[in-house]
């Protein structure tokens, strides 16, 4: 997935879209942010600077579908390798459950869930750099009538687990289950997520990172393509673009040092 | 013909029940006492409803505090109550059989920190019923899996291991065959002092394992050996300094609050010394830990000390860790005299608990509050009622076994001849 910040107007129209979807509930309080269940959340940055100077960027962020830790990095012992594609996984969140109920897909690189078998231990949570894991912490109080208008693809959950955006998986399974049918393969729109469909400016971009067919294959190749945190070697598969400098700087942390020399070189982070 | 009942007069003379040449207050006092630990089971029980009925959220836990109090407080216990394996370890398998006077209280105090932490993990967990998971979808790769299988396995362990206290007990040990049994266990203890050894040495490494393999969270993470950070070593090894020290500690205070001699002096010297060496080379490895992760592994993430620490956790609390209850007991603890000194062995004792409990609390607290996203905000939190509820288990369960063992069963084998005067 490549999320163009330049272009996304912070208007929500993706995490509404991602809740419809995917079933997320409504709590009795959504002003509790940090119990609020929110798979794609839209962040709120500036430039730090008083008017007229001021500059606004939104940051949606999903799961990160992480790769994670490259060879020679601490723990490589836990990486799963798949010997078919001669790579390695390593999220930070799926080595850590100790019930299984999260796994690396080696076919798309998507980081599963699996609320049936999650047993609410929060481990992964506490893994997560990009706070894209949630928990229920309640239960949701669906409203009279409103179980028939939720998608019958996707299971709600229950209090006390884990859940956490899926690249909408099941959109994935109908696009395969099509494409084994029609004897084809899959192709680059069959497959979309929801929040990618949703976007009015078309900021979201979403495809096969390894297939030079797709959009997103050359939009990553692009100057102003990055990641958050990537000094962590999370190494996640959505990629944001802005030809805003201190957008670019605010994905990621810096020693201080080389903080000051970044902004100097660039002249005030513009 | 001679009835089952006819011999219950006996059994409701309560003295008959306490250990040879020992006095034990009398059973109305003891009974007024028990009400402190049945409040606080009380109290515990009203947010374990709260909390398995509703649940968790009656806690102050969010998705950024993914893990509060009772992880703290677990953590805390399992290191505390390691005086259990290891005082076991060099009494039975080492042969250092002067601790033998105080083996029966560390495996005591093991067990209540053992099984009170498992009870309280109960409760953690947001789908309660499907704890068994850990085992049937065991992933062999996480350090919770580990935890899961070695806790679980060890408090049977400490329940093998202080079973002969109880069969040993003055009125059970005249039936014969509990008798017998209990002579035989004995006799083999040597093979549960060594499963223990091997099950606690692994989980107290995997839980520091559980927070230096998040590689993510830059507070936490750590470089390491093969599949074990450095986390691992360091927690098996604050565990086995405090271990002996918290033993002995809980010994101390029962003696002043009973006002009997429960050990020798030297016994207690003895666990201080063993405590303060292993403390002194905990924090050599302790501090280098830290430094390396201050100038090599902090600057490889774009990050520098002064981003770990924000008050409320502040500069502070490092000092207080690795300052003021790290060196100081440590040194405190290597001298004689104040080993001598029992004032000052208790002084150094608690600061070296502190310490390690100060340690869980910075591994668990602090590494979850700061913010990793540079855009991201920090949060405090503060445990709610409830969850002080569920925490004051351990002391409650804990003060409830401890209070009757040291009433009925013969865990201390100095004290009548300690008290003959």
């Amino acid at each position: 997935m490549v999320i163009d910040l330049d272009k996304c107007t912070g208007c929500g129209a993706c995490s509404v879209a991602c809740m419809s979807e995917n079933n997320v509930g409504v709590l009795h309080d959504e002003t509790d942010k940090i119990r609020s269940i929110t798979w794609l959340r839209v962040y709120q940055i500036d430039n730090g600077k008083p008017f007229p100077e001021t500059e606004v960027a939104f940051i949606p962020r999903p799961c990160m579908h992480c790769q994670g830790g490259k060879a020679g990095t601490p723990g490589q012992a836990f990486f799963q390798a798949d010997p078919l594609l001669d790579e390695e996984a390593h999220p930070p969140c799926v080595s850590v459950c100790p019930a299984t109920a999260t796994d690396y897909d080696w076919e798309t690189g998507i980081v599963s869930q699996i609320p049936t078998r999650c047993i609410g231990c929060r481990y992964c949570v506490a893994a997560c750099p990009y706070h894209a894991r949630y928990f229920n912490w309640y239960d949701v109080p669906w409203p009279k009538g409103t179980p028939r208008a939720l998608s019958p693809f996707v299971s709600p959950r229950m209090r006390g687990v884990v859940e956490k955006c899926t690249f909408c998986y099941p959109r994935y399974q109908r696009a395969r289950n099509k494409a084994m049918v029609d004897g084809s393969d899959i192709g680059e729109m069959d497959y979309q997520t929801a929040c990618a469909e949703a976007c009015p400016s078309g900021a979201i971009t979403f495809g096969q990172l390894q297939n030079p067919e797709h959009k997103v294959h050359k939009l990553i190749s692009s100057e102003h393509t990055f990641r958050l945190l990537e000094k962590l070697h999370t190494d996640p598969k959505v990629y944001y673009m802005s030809k805003r400098a201190w957008v670019r700087e605010m994905a990621d942390n810096y020693v201080t040092r080389h903080k000051k020399l970044a902004q100097a070189a660039v002249g005030g982070g513009h | 013909m001679r009835r089952w009942f006819d011999d219950l007069p006996k059994y409701a003379d309560d003295q008959s029940w306490h250990p040879k040449g020992v006095k034990r207050c009398r059973p109305e006092v003891f009974l007024f006492w028990l009400g402190l630990p049945l409040t606080l089971l009380a109290y515990f029980t009203v947010g374990a409803v709260l909390c398995l009925g509703l649940g968790l959220n009656q806690t102050n836990m969010n998705d950024y505090f993914a893990f509060g109090v009772w992880i703290v407080v677990d953590l805390a216990v399992i290191a505390l109550g390691a005086g259990a394996f290891f005082t076991s370890f060099l009494n039975y398998i080492v042969g250092k059989t002067e601790l033998k006077p105080i083996v029966n209280a560390a495996v005591l105090i093991g067990f209540i920190c053992y099984v009170g932490a498992i009870l309280m993990l109960g409760i953690d967990i947001g789908q309660p019923i499907r704890g068994w998971f850990g085992f049937w979808h065991a992933n062999v790769h996480s350090m919770l899996t580990e935890v899961m299988f070695c806790i679980t396995t060890y408090a049977i362990v400490l329940c093998i291991e202080l079973l002969p206290s109880v069969l040993d007990n003055k009125r059970i040990s005249r039936v014969p065959e509990f008798g017998t049994f209990s002579h035989n266990l004995h006799t083999i203890m040597i093979v549960f002092a060594a499963a223990g050894t091997f099950l606690s040495f692994f989980h107290q490494g995997s839980l520091g394992g559980m927070f230096g393999v998040l590689y993510a969270r830059p507070f936490a993470a750590r470089g390491g050996l093969g599949i074990w950070p450095w986390t691992f070593f360091l927690f098996i090894w604050s565990a086995i300094a405090a271990g002996p020290s918290f033993t002995t500690m809980i010994v101390m205070l029962t003696e002043k609050i009973s006002g009997r001699k429960l050990t020798s002096h030297n016994v207690k010297m003895l666990m201080g010394k063993i405590s303060g060496w292993l403390l002194v080379t905990y924090m050599l490895a302790k501090s280098a830990d830290t430094a390396w992760w201050v100038w090599v592994k902090l600057p490889s993430m774009g990050l520098t000390m002064d981003d770990m620490y924000h008050n409320p956790y502040g500069y502070w609390l490092m000092w207080f860790e690795l300052g003021l209850f790290g060196w100081v007991p440590a040194l405190m603890l290597l001298q004689e005299k104040v080993r001598e000194s029992y004032g000052l062995l208790f002084l150094a004792m608690v600061m070296t608990c502190t310490g390690v409990a100060l340690n869980r609390f910075i591994f668990t607290i602090q590494s979850l509050a700061l913010p990793v996203l540079p855009f991201e905000k920090f949060y405090a939190y503060l445990p709610s009622w409830q969850e002080w509820g569920i925490a004051s288990l351990v002391l409650g369960f804990g003060l409830l076994v401890y209070m009757l063992a040291y009433r009925y069963l013969p865990i201390f084998p100095q004290e009548p001849e300690l008290n003959d005067k």
